[in-house]
């Protein structure tokens, strides 16, 4: 068992039932295959870094799924890259720290941990780390 | 009488002092990192929207691969550019 996730822009032009029946398509294909959906991630509308199909935003979704056999994932991306509905998509193989770190967002503890990482840069020129190692901690 | 916060400096005394590097992954302890979270990744890139080395961030070897790759993810993704002018 291998854990997944694909994230995929959807046209932003389509209708809402479109956008949603997109993303449905391909979490009933992953479970029709045996496949076990972890999580969906509706990250919703964004603006992109830089224009695709001379779109300049778009509708982020993110599924974290669990596979027994990885070969389903060639199937899925052929699916993807004929679809005209979604713009790009990424899948990647999850790693034990990237498993932890999906559960531990859900459960709201990322905020938190991550923290440290992102005020990393005034204690570098501020005064006091100590107290900041002391939150990392936990 | 001349109190402590009344000395004023003509440079800056702490212009020459070098600070030590460290990498924050490992201080922290991430583990993983998200090439989702554009906001995270903004602090490894120039504002020409290239990866900084690591002798200006400090990252070890093992945790700058990881922000190499999660930055090239997110690129892919339109979430950070490829090249950019101004981005911070």
């Amino acid at each position: 068992m291998r854990n997944f996730e694909v994230t995929f822009i959807v046209d932003p032009v389509l209708s809402n039932d479109e956008i949603k029946e997109t993303a449905q398509t391909y979490v009933k294909s992953i479970t029709e295959i045996g496949g076990n959906i972890v999580f969906i991630n509706e990250m919703g509308l964004r603006q992109l870094a830089y224009n695709i199909a001379k779109r300049s935003s778009g509708i982020y979704y993110c599924i974290e799924f669990q596979l027994e056999d990885p070969s389903f994932i060639a199937v899925m991306e052929l699916a993807l890259t004929r679809d005209e509905r979604v713009l790009r998509y990424l899948t990647i193989q999850l790693d034990k720290f990237g498993i932890k770190y999906n559960d531990d967002k859900r459960k709201g503890l990322i905020g938190k941990r991550k923290k440290p990482g992102t005020d990393a840069v005034p204690p570098a020129d501020g005064v006091a780390p100590k107290s900041e190692n002391v939150d990392s901690a936990n | 009488m001349a109190n402590k916060d009344d000395i004023k400096f003509l440079s800056n005394p702490k212009i020459g002092q070098n600070r030590k590097k460290y990498c924050r992954f490992r201080r922290f302890g991430i583990k993983h990192i998200d090439y989702k979270d554009a906001d995270f990744l903004l602090q490894f890139i120039n504002e020409q929207g290239k990866i900084l080395p690591r002798r200006i961030t400090g990252n070890s070897l093992k945790y700058q691969r990881k922000v190499a790759s999660a930055i090239k993810r997110a690129r892919q993704l339109a979430l950070l550019p490829y090249v950019a002018d101004l981005l911070k």
